[in-house]
């Protein structure tokens, strides 16, 4: 029986359509392609009565086979395999043609990207006439989740899952949950204590029942797909028995080796050996830092063994290894800051008194280093003036092209603590203030009120050298005031650089053992960056907060929910489709030669003794196609994407090669089973 | 355009994963290239039987560009590496066939590297657009050449299987 195709182009509004001659390319496809019997364009296919359209002619020209021109199957794909099934026809009979995303949008010349449309159309009627009717499988949902990473994003997503009432895993690589929240003092716009509105949600996660909490821990490897993964964890040693820990202290407390926090204080105050990050830590259980233990460096000391009322030091213990079975893994790895040294113009490293915004934010802290008192790196004297440099890091081509979206509001933060616990005068230097959210420009007028003095520009320098009088013993910030035209030198006593936010150090890594993609500045790139932000190309792996981005405490919350609900979804539903995109051996053609077998990473292909062929298991199979191309007898198919399918593309991509070139029209049985 | 008006038609196969999304991104961000270009979606680059390839020449294609994750970020943990022996292969017995190199690329793209796969597109086309048609039938059949061309393949075939480093 010959197939039915039809097709529609999409004009897309005009983003197809200003480009494309569509009304041409329909009538063509009508005329011209053998199996063609509807061929129609519309302004937006992916309306509902663009589908009601396709819908109403599967139905009433019996079509056994759609070919949509519009925007790229990434993002609509799914969208028209739904319009073909309600309508009674298999989805996989369905093939796009992307002339957005490939021809309309990247294409100058208008008859050209015609031209170059219609032999998209041939290619996508060609290969959907081959294609084979296909029913995607069911796969139970394993409830549980694994969470890596234990900001407020991760904090978010694991108690929203675990209120529903599904167990979570959250993973945290630093001894305690909290992330850089925890480090904060304030948070903007209103101004509310962090820990205030964090440590209630950090105790929330260590006492759930459906939480279990993995301090400290690190994934070593992901496999499995979406509905259930299998995650190998490593549980760094502590030096701790939790079981027998009751969180007293007494061992920080008689440890005698000071080191520097580098961590959570930013460099600027102490921890022991021995310790927690801070006191709100969750899990409460300190841990032995083994580098810097005396112990471990010297062989004697054992202090806190001999303080500890319940044994709870053990300094033989090892990293061990946990095996978890999930259905969903959420990302919310968050953001490391820019190393302000790298820009060294702005001193930072060399002048004692130009601080990075984090330091900043653990000197305003009350529980912080300084008990929130604002003072200059010498620990006493108090600043008459200071600087807030916005952009360090950011919106710089030599560094980063992207906005770091929090900084504008954390230097307007800033600029009120220090006006409110000094008498200092404030100086902000920046580009643009970008006050985006609710309540975000209400505070900046406040800050204008309050006395904050804004000069707009790029900072060029920071320095020591005095020039003028009154420059003497202070720090100089020397940008031209692109307001008034003019070249200007600011002396203050201290310097805070709001440094950028960046990706992880090891996010491509991680990105890559739960295969994930990074944008080119190292964020995780999401399916769609307006309409499915928190999911990835990869089922069952989504993304929230900072690792996806620079965001903001609200917006990080708000992905955490946002992921939760998806998963949710997915538990409540009990089943998620799985693509059928699957290869097969076609035992009789098979030699038995094992040449697959090595090429599959997932072996998935097993070699059967007793009837010496190879075989595919359809549930480790993830449809990459590499052992298809191996097969010397070409004994393997791959469903949905079948050499047959291919090759039949290509003759449809082609069908004008061969009459332009001069070699006459083209014939399809060549080449293949001559090559 | 060239002098003589050839503009050569290249097919690409694209991995799904990350070249498909490189020109999705390129197109997202109006970036521009030339139109010569057809693309074909593979779950992977391993996925493009070396035939794919020799069929599109055949069927009047000037070149072809194989584009995949980056060595190392494959999809599918290591398949890349296989389309790259692939190629590396498939290239040699080419070239006994008389086809030149520049009418077959291996190209790289993550999905972030929309600009790259744009560029390494153009590139392609103008080097091909040089090289002129490749009317490779109608040679073919012309020339006859081939009894020689296949005396030379079992010695292209030992050079191909020393993958380079």
């Amino acid at each position: 029986m010959s197939e039915r195709v039809g097709v529609y182009i999409c004009h897309c509004g005009s983003n197809i359509a200003g480009t494309i001659d569509v009304e041409q390319v329909a009538r063509w496809a009508g005329e011209e392609l053998e199996g063609v019997v509807v061929s129609r364009e519309y302004k937006f296919m992916c309306s509902s009565l663009g589908q009601e359209l396709i819908q109403e002619d599967i139905r009433k020209e019996n079509l056994t086979r759609v070919v949509i021109g519009a925007c790229s199957p990434h993002l609509h794909e799914k969208t028209f395999r739904r319009t073909c099934t309600a309508a009674g026809l298999n989805p996989y009979l369905m093939q796009m043609a992307s002339l957005r995303e490939q021809v309309s949008w990247v294409t100058v010349d208008k008859r050209a990207a015609t031209e170059k449309a219609k032999a998209m159309i041939s290619g996508a009627v060609r290969r959907v006439i081959e294609q084979e009717e296909l029913t995607a499988s069911q796969v139970p949902v394993n409830p549980a989740t694994l969470v890596v990473g234990g900001g407020i994003a991760g904090i978010q997503a694991a108690l929203e899952l675990a209120d529903a009432g599904y167990p979570v895993y959250l993973l945290e690589r630093e001894p305690s949950i909290g992330g850089h929240m925890a480090q904060f003092d304030k948070t903007f716009p209103t101004l509310d204590c962090a820990a205030c509105i964090l440590t209630p949600k950090m105790s929330d996660v260590g006492t759930h029942d459906g939480i279990t909490l993995l301090s400290y821990s690190e994934v070593e490897e992901v496999s499995g797909f979406v509905g259930s993964f299998h995650a190998r964890i490593r549980k760094k040693a502590r030096y701790i028995d939790e079981e027998k820990c009751n969180g007293c202290g007494i061992c920080i407390e008689k440890c005698p080796k000071k080191v520097v926090d580098e961590v959570f204080e930013a460099g600027l105050g102490l921890r022991k050996a021995i310790y927690r990050p801070f006191p709100q830590a969750v899990p409460k259980f300190p841990l032995i830092d083994r580098p810097t233990c005396i112990y471990f460096e010297r062989g004697t000391c054992k202090a806190c063994e001999k303080f500890c009322p319940t044994d709870a030091i053990d300094f033989e213990q090892t990293d061990t290894y946990l095996d978890l079975d999930v259905g969903n893994i959420v990302l919310a790895t968050g953001y490391k800051l820019f190393s302000a040294a790298k820009i060294p113009q702005y001193g930072y490293g060399r002048l004692a008194n130009v601080f990075t915004s984090l330091e900043f934010e653990r000197m305003c802290n009350a529980a912080g280093p300084t008990e929130g008192k604002i003072v200059m790196r010498d620990g006493v004297t108090r600043p008459q003036s200071v600087a807030i440099v916005h952009c360090v890091g950011s919106r710089d081509k030599r560094n980063h092209p992207y906005c770091s979206a929090v900084c504008c509001m954390s230097a307007l933060k800033f600029g009120h603590l220090v006006m409110e616990k000094t008498d200092a005068k404030v100086y902000s230097f920046y580009i643009d203030m970008r006050p985006l959210h609710k309540g975000y420009e209400e505070f900046y007028d406040r800050l204008l009120t309050e006395g904050m003095t804004f000069i707009r520009g790029r900072v060029a320098e920071v320095t020591d050298a005095a020039r003028l009088p009154g420059e003497e013993g202070k720090l100089v910030v020397q940008v031209e005031d692109t307001l008034i035209g003019r070249q200007r030198r600011i002396p203050v006593d201290m310097v805070i650089l709001m440094a950028a936010l960046e990706p992880q150090e090891d996010a491509r890594d991680v990105g890559l053992k739960f295969g994930i993609s990074c944008s080119m500045d190292g964020w995780f790139t999401e399916r769609h960056p307006k309409l499915d932000p928190v999911a990835t190309m990869t089922d069952g792996i989504f993304i929230a907060g900072t690792c996806q981005g620079p965001k903001d405490i609200p917006d990080s919350v708000a992905q955490g929910a946002a992921a939760a609900a998806r998963i949710a979804g997915m538990i409540s539903k009990g089943s998620v489709m799985i693509e059928p995109v699957v290869a097969t051996i076609h035992e009789e053609r098979c030699s038995g030669c094992r040449i697959c077998n090595n090429l599959c990473p997932f072996n998935a292909i097993e070699y059967l003794e007793e009837k010496a062929v190879s075989w595919i298991n359809a549930a480790l199979c993830k449809g990459c196609g590499t052992c298809i191309a191996g097969c010397p007898a070409q004994a393997i198919s791959g469903a949905h994407f079948s050499n047959l399918q291919i090759f039949s593309e290509i003759e449809g991509l082609l069908y004008d090669a061969l009459c332009s070139n001069g070699a006459g029209a083209p014939q399809s049985e060549i080449a293949v089973e001559a090559l | 355009m060239s002098e003589n008006g050839f503009e050569p038609k290249i097919i690409a196969f694209l991995c799904n994963w990350c070249s498909y999304r490189a020109a999705d991104l390129a197109g997202t961000a109006r970036m521009k290239y030339e139109p010569n270009v057809r693309m074909v979606r593979v779950m992977c680059s391993g996925r493009v039987d070396p035939s794919f390839v020799l069929k599109a020449l055949a069927l009047g294609a000037d070149g072809v560009m194989i584009a995949g994750c980056h060595p190392g970020e494959c999809h599918y943990l290591e398949q890349n590496y296989k389309a790259m022996r692939r190629y590396y292969m498939l290239r040699h017995s080419l070239r006994a066939l008389g086809i030149e190199d520049e009418r077959v690329r291996l190209q790289w793209a993550s999905a972030a590297e929309g600009a790259q796969l744009a560029s390494a597109i153009n590139e392609m086309i103008d080097q091909v657009r040089k090289l002129g048609p490749l009317h490779w039938r109608q040679n073919w059949s012309e020339n006859g050449d081939h009894r020689e061309a296949i005396s030379r393949m079992p010695e292209e075939h030992r050079e191909a299987m020393e993958v380079p480093a």
